[in-house]
């Protein structure tokens, strides 16, 4: 296995040749913020939070589809950097309708534990209150617009682990929304095997168990990984 | 400064389309208060006064709730310009949060034809009491959308541990620094 070696954050580091700069960051010891990203997904930089700068290069980027170079020099947490974060958050708060106080997901959400991570007290950006509905029609889990930040991994994880491929990316730019089936009810499209792995890979209160009330919602991205071990090593007993 | 440090405070409390939890959550200040007292005169407060005028020389105000009627807007207005230290207390004047659920309705009519007439069982009428009851506005807002915030104190509520942490640096005429999930988390 041939071996990269860079710096990350003044520290030398040495990984796989191949690797990305996110999974280099980590065995570094640091971390950047991740909101779309998953292990045991594909990666697809929808949020931007990975965003690192690269010595020698005016633009950031994103690190989890970044590929490690020979003598890369990585910087993670600079002020300009700390900024982008905070804005990106910002945005994301903005251009939804996220209401934490009676959401699903409140105290689980990943989306509100970026932002006490990235220090956003308030939303520099103007709320933009779209109007946006929801799909009740499954019988098992709702999915609230609202709340939906478009990261993708109800895409990915039905599409990659599942197999059923019953979510997609419908539409473009504000109205932008993840659809079930060719824009469907999601109780109406056939493919659905009810198996609830996007519920539970749902960093926000998005997709839930119609059963779950304000703060009942609870995430379980490590069963994914479990799943996923399992199947790669045929070890289905823990 | 050293001049006015040692003169008590002028405190006041503003309550705006919330539901009032964020007062509440004062109450919960518990024994704290008595120091509070000692420290700073209340000189408005739905929980605090009985004065109905906004006084001038506040020092330091907190503000609850989201700005959804004319009524609210006026009296904002005049709290921003009659006080040192604005504090935006608790997720609706920070987010316009729950009260601003209603701007996914596109305006201030649809509420009202919603509420007043669809939902009516029998007295279907819009409210019309010109000068008595305030008018909606279109969007209910959050306060720094309107006037400039000098404090953010989010949560809903706030826990009065968070209160305590904005008041006390702001008695000894210090900014406070509001950090981690104890201090901002929404919700």
């Amino acid at each position: 296995m041939s071996i990269c070696t860079l710096r990350i954050d003044e520290r030398d580091v040495a990984v796989a040749a191949g690797s990305t700069l996110l999974e280099a960051i980590r065995s570094a010891g640091s971390s950047v913020p991740t909101l779309c990203h998953l292990d045991g997904l594909s990666p697809v930089a929808a949020c931007r939070l990975c965003m690192v700068e690269l010595h020698g290069s005016a633009r950031p980027v994103a690190a989890c589809v970044t590929t490690v170079q020979e003598g890369m020099q990585v910087h993670t947490a600079t002020p300009r950097l700390e900024e982008m974060r905070r804005t990106l958050i910002e945005m994301l708060f903005t251009e939804g309708n996220h209401v934490c106080a009676i959401c699903v997901a409140n105290g689980n959400c990943e989306l509100q534990n970026l932002a006490v991570r990235v220090g956003m007290d308030h939303s520099r950006l103007p709320y933009r209150f779209p109007q946006r509905n929801q799909d009740l029609s499954h019988k098992r889990f709702g999915l609230d617009h609202n709340r939906c930040i478009l990261c993708t991994r109800c895409v990915r994880v039905c599409d990659e682990v599942e197999g059923a491929h019953v979510w997609d990316v419908g539409w473009r730019g504000e109205h932008c929304q993840i659809i079930a089936g060719l824009a469907e009810p999601w109780g109406a499209v056939d493919a659905c095997t009810s198996c609830g792995k996007c519920v539970e890979v749902c960093p926000t209160g998005a997709l839930f168990h119609k059963g779950d009330s304000s703060e009942e919602k609870q995430g379980h991205p490590e069963r994914l990984q479990a799943l996923i071990e399992a199947r790669q090593h045929q070890r289905w007993q823990p | 400064m050293s001049g006015h440090a040692t003169r008590r405070k002028r405190l006041a409390t503003v309550w705006l389309a919330g539901c009032s939890g964020c007062h509440m959550s004062f109450l919960d200040l518990d024994s704290w208060l008595i120091e509070l007292a000692q420290q700073a005169d209340v000189v408005y407060s739905p929980i605090g006064s009985d004065q109905k005028e906004f006084p001038s020389d506040v020092d330091i105000v907190l503000v609850e709730g989201g700005v959804a009627n004319t009524d609210n807007l006026e009296l904002l207005m005049q709290v921003r310009s009659n006080s040192k230290v604005l504090v935006s207390f608790g997720d609706c004047a920070i987010t316009a949060n729950i009260p601003g659920m209603r701007n996914m309705l596109q305006g201030s009519d649809p509420v009202l034809r919603r509420a007043y007439l669809e939902l009516a069982d029998g007295s279907a009428q819009l409210p019309d009491a010109p000068g008595i009851v305030p008018d909606l506005l279109d969007q209910v807002l959050p306060v720094h959308a309107l006037v400039p915030v000098d404090v953010y104190l989010p949560g809903c509520p706030p826990s009065a541990a968070r209160i305590r942490a904005v008041l006390e640096p702001l008695l000894n005429d210090q900014q406070p620094q509001l950090r981690g999930s104890d201090q901002i988390r929404f919700g």
